[in-house]
């Protein structure tokens, strides 16, 4: 009648794994996709896998200079990614971090612009903090405020405001552009280093580590501890639920996404007086997006993301590197990066389920004890038979 | 009648999900002829079992034999081929087609699509088999019942031999109950095999030839069902005897709590969903509310919680001192910033009443977290009310830090229960409290409500099963159509009275 046999193998769900049987099926995943990156590497460029993973183990930890300019990057994509967190815990699905970190960058620009020679230089940090700050909160209360209102698709106008964003930015750079018609502002404030964040113990990026890494903490105990992040973990899970229990859900989504784009405005902020002490309308590059996958793969949990941000960063350094000291095209440090990452989640579905392979041998199972009756028995004898 | 043979025969059937056992080494025979009743309770793996044979879920192992031989089903298709139509409790239909288009959906005739050919044959059917049903009217038209014949239907015009009806009378009211038995009979008499599942043992004993009890997923009897009884099947599904009897304490001193007057109310499309309602709630009382599901009764209950905006008139509040409160115009947090403690068991547990990612403690405290100035939460008195609900309403869980979606129905049901007395309310309004449940669990939530009742607070029981709403309820308001059909005292309504006012306005003369 039908096909006789099981299926070669189908594919069920798993129970609840222990923290290391998890770490330890993602490890296997990276190391799978390490030796498929290299068969490809050899395969396409002819070139030893052990130089290249070398390569990019140095492109990050090479020299001091070279492990804490990658710090300074985990640092940002951590501070992206835990911004974006508390949205995305609401299920408000903001894909316009990279509005928010634009706008918050633009107003320290400006603020280091045009209080350069007026005011102390503390006062100018002081300044441009709290006010990138507010942009970034406004430019993510914007989007919000449509959405509790009038329940517009946030991830349309959160995208939609990263191109108004963008534009802003060019147009101030347009002004401001030192020397005329260069199409660039340059290094602002080079020789008063004027609004820069300090140096600390002779380190110019050891601050901005520190920063993120106390709002990293915050955020994770507003999210795990307070009224705040239970309300919106309550929001984001079932709207109904959350007006069952007489919240007012308008006032949650507003709320947090002040919050979250406050916390990308710092992003904007750290990224101009901390680093590039000069704003582009490409300074967020793309962190808007990829935190979101950052703060995915650590499944919302912040102190998760140092981890996972620690991992992307890594991976793209090390391409970057291998693309430029072999020579290759820019576009071969991303196949490496996007294989590993393929794998990494790809590996959340094996710890989810598990695949039941047929298995060889039928007998095994207890039929024997079974009483069925002879016609069945000598059925399954025969669909044995046919199997082997 | 009854073939000599088995038809199907499933042995050392076995399925997991996760650490969830659902089945394990279970057997089970299916006769043509033979309307099986399959009795367990919830999460005793009756779905779970039948959903195999239909081929939504594939056993670990285990093997199925139709007609004697071994049999394959990875697939609802495998399952048509070998002539299995199942019946499953949410309905599989696309709305905006008719009837015969969702019955032909997804054959594969041969030639152009013949809309007439199709219908000739549903009307075939429909003559043979004794069903009612428009073959051109569309599927939002239709009341349940309706919808359920034409899942009938589709799996009839499949070929099927073998149909299994998952709880198929838990939505239908007494009369729609009855024409789908006599339907049933008749598939039976043409020689087809039935199979419902159920928890009801009044239906077992009706319509059923045999009745199969699982227990944790197993087999554990097989009887004629005139060879048994009530008492002899619910031993058999607990594992223990049980005392079917529901307490019935007379109300003391029952006063006016809530005072619902000329209230109307219509729905986000504007329909009329409740019209002109007036009844009161007495403290100290059972209300109990019959209606075919739709009817009024979810906007009721959430227009008294204060969730749903209403069109005209009142829902008056009175203390214990004679103070009044309008209820109307307020939401859940002002009504309970007014004093008022008013608890509401919602029908969608895991929608509305509990956050199913979150484990048993954080559910606890959603009615409560606000309490106390910090910005922080207090986890402390949440997680022993967890502590203690778990253990005073036996919630089966591995611990208190297990998200509640991954509890059964029946332990859910306990956790949303168990926080809404909690809060030691005045008003306890309850929808479908028991729907899902097992008999155990059933007769533990009848209990809960009753304690309540004793210690003077006004109940209101939205309910489906009429035997259950006539012994616990005082008195019973039935809704037809968003409209009082009528209010009886517990003692003097009968099933068949009830049943009438509910289709029908008024239904004949009503009390009050």
């Amino acid at each position: 009648m039908n096909n006789k046999h099981t299926p070669l193998f189908h594919i069920r769900k798993r129970g609840m794994l222990k923290w290391y049987q998890v770490w330890k099926i993602r490890l296997i995943a990276i190391l799978l996709a390490l030796i498929v990156d290299a068969v490809i590497t050899t395969l396409v460029t002819g070139l030893n896998p052990i130089d290249v993973y070398a390569t990019i183990f140095k492109g990050s930890f090479g020299t001091p200079r070279k492990f804490w300019v990658m710090m300074q990057n985990v640092a940002i994509m951590l501070c992206v990614s835990i911004a974006i967190t508390p949205a995305y815990k609401m299920r408000f699905w903001n894909v316009g971090g990279e509005g928010q970190i634009l706008i918050g960058a633009l107003v320290s620009a400006a603020c280091m612009i045009l209080l350069g020679n007026k005011l102390p230089s503390w006062l100018i940090i002081v300044l441009s903090f709290m006010l990138s700050t507010l942009a970034g909160a406004i430019w993510a209360f914007i989007p919000a405020f449509f959405k509790a209102k009038w329940n517009t698709n946030e991830t349309l106008f959160t995208l939609m405001m990263n191109y108004v964003a963008t534009q802003l930015v060019a147009f101030f750079i347009i002004k401001w552009e030192v020397p005329k018609g260069a199409g660039k502002i340059g290094i602002i404030n080079q020789s008063t280093e004027s609004g820069w964040l300090p140096t600390i113990f002779d380190n110019k990026y050891l601050l901005n580590i520190l920063i993120v890494f106390v709002l990293t903490i915050l955020v994770h105990i507003y999210l795990r501890y307070s009224k705040h992040g239970y309300e919106l973990s309550v929001v984001g899970e079932s709207e109904r639920t959350a007006r069952y229990i007489g919240l007012n859900v308008e006032k949650v989504i507003m709320r947090t996404l002040l919050l979250s784009g406050a916390l990308c405005g710092i992003a904007g902020f750290l990224l101009v007086a901390g680093t590039n002490h000069t704003v582009t309308t490409t300074i967020a590059g793309g962190r808007g997006f990829t935190a979101v996958m950052v703060a995915w793969l650590a499944n919302f949990k912040p102190l998760g993301m140092i981890i996972t941000s620690f991992l992307i960063i890594f991976m793209d350094r090390g391409a970057g590197d291998i693309s430029s000291n072999f020579g290759l095209n820019a576009s071969f440090s991303d196949i490496i990066t996007g294989i590993i990452l393929f794998f990494i989640i790809a590996s959340e579905f094996f710890i989810r389920y598990e695949i039941v392979w047929r298995k060889k041998e039928n007998k095994e199972e207890p039929v024997q004890e079974a009483p069925i009756d002879e016609t069945a028995k000598a059925t399954l004898d025969e669909a044995d038979g046919k199997e082997e | 009648m009854r073939s000599e043979k088995p038809l199907v025969e499933m042995r050392h059937i076995t399925k997991t999900f996760g650490s969830i056992v659902a089945n394990s080494d279970a057997n089970l025979d299916i006769y043509s002829g033979e309307i099986l009743a399959i009795l367990g309770e919830n999460g005793s793996g009756k779905t779970t079992l039948m959903n195999m044979l239909a081929g939504i879920y594939f056993p670990d192992s285990g093997h199925i034999f139709i007609n004697g031989e071994e049999a394959v089903i990875a697939s609802p298709k495998d399952a048509f081929s070998y002539g299995i139509g199942m019946i499953h409790q949410h309905f599989k239909l696309v709305n905006v087609l008719s009837a015969a288009e969702n019955i032909a959906l997804g054959l594969k005739d041969e030639g152009r699509f013949n809309i007439k050919k199709t219908v000739e044959k549903i009307k075939e059917l429909c003559d043979r088999y004794g069903f009612e049903l428009d073959p051109y009217e569309k599927i939002y038209n239709m009341s349940v019942s309706q919808k359920q014949t034409v899942e009938i239907i589709k799996a009839l015009y499949r070929g099927a031999d073998i149909l299994i009806l998952d709880e198929p009378t838990a939505v239908l009211t007494p009369q729609e109950t009855g024409k789908l038995f006599n339907v049933l009979r008749n598939m039976k008499n043409e020689g087809k095999a039935v199979v419902i599942i159920t928890h009801k043992m009044n239906e077992v004993e009706e319509l059923s030839d045999r009745v199969v009890v699982l227990r944790k997923g197993k087999d554990v009897g097989s009887k004629f069902t005139k060879d048994t009884n009530a008492e002899e099947m619910s031993s058999m599904l607990v594992g223990h005897p049980v005392n079917l009897e529901i307490d019935h304490p007379v109300p003391e001193d029952p006063r006016p709590r809530i005072i619902v007057n000329h209230l109307t109310v219509r729905n986000m499309e504007g329909l009329l969903k409740l019209d002109n309602v007036s009844f009161t709630i007495n403290s100290g009382e059972i209300l109990g509310v019959a209606g075919i599901s739709g009817n009024g009764q979810k906007e009721l209950l959430e227009a008294i919680a204060g969730l749903q905006p209403t069109e005209e008139g009142s829902i008056r509040y009175i203390d214990d001192d004679g103070s009044e409160q309008e209820l109307i115009g307020k939401d859940p947090l002002e009504i309970q910033n007014l004093g008022v403690s008013l608890s509401f068991v919602p029908e969608d547990r895991l929608g509305m009443g509990l956050v199913g990612s979150m484990d048993i403690t954080n559910n606890m405290m959603l009615r409560s977290y606000r309490n106390g100035r910090s910005m922080f939460l207090d986890e402390t008195k949440p997680r022993d009310l967890a502590g203690n609900v778990v253990d005073e309403l036996e919630v089966k869980t591995p611990s208190l830090e297990t998200p509640v979606r991954n509890l059964s129905g029946g332990n859910v049901q306990k956790v949303l229960v168990g926080r809404e007395i909690s809060s030691a309310p005045t008003v306890l309004l309850t929808a479908y409290a028991v729907r899902g449940l097992d008999i155990n669990s059933s007769y533990m939530i009848y209990d809960l409500i009753n304690k309540q009742k004793k210690q003077g607070v006004a109940v209101v029981y939205v309910g489906e099963d009429l035997d259950v709403l006539i012994e616990l309820s005082d008195r019973i308001l039935v809704l037809c159509d968003g409209k009082v059909s009528g209010i009886l005292r517990g003692g003097e309504a009968d099933k068949r009275r009830i049943g009438l006012m509910m289709t029908k306005l008024g239904g004949g003369t009503a009390d009050e």
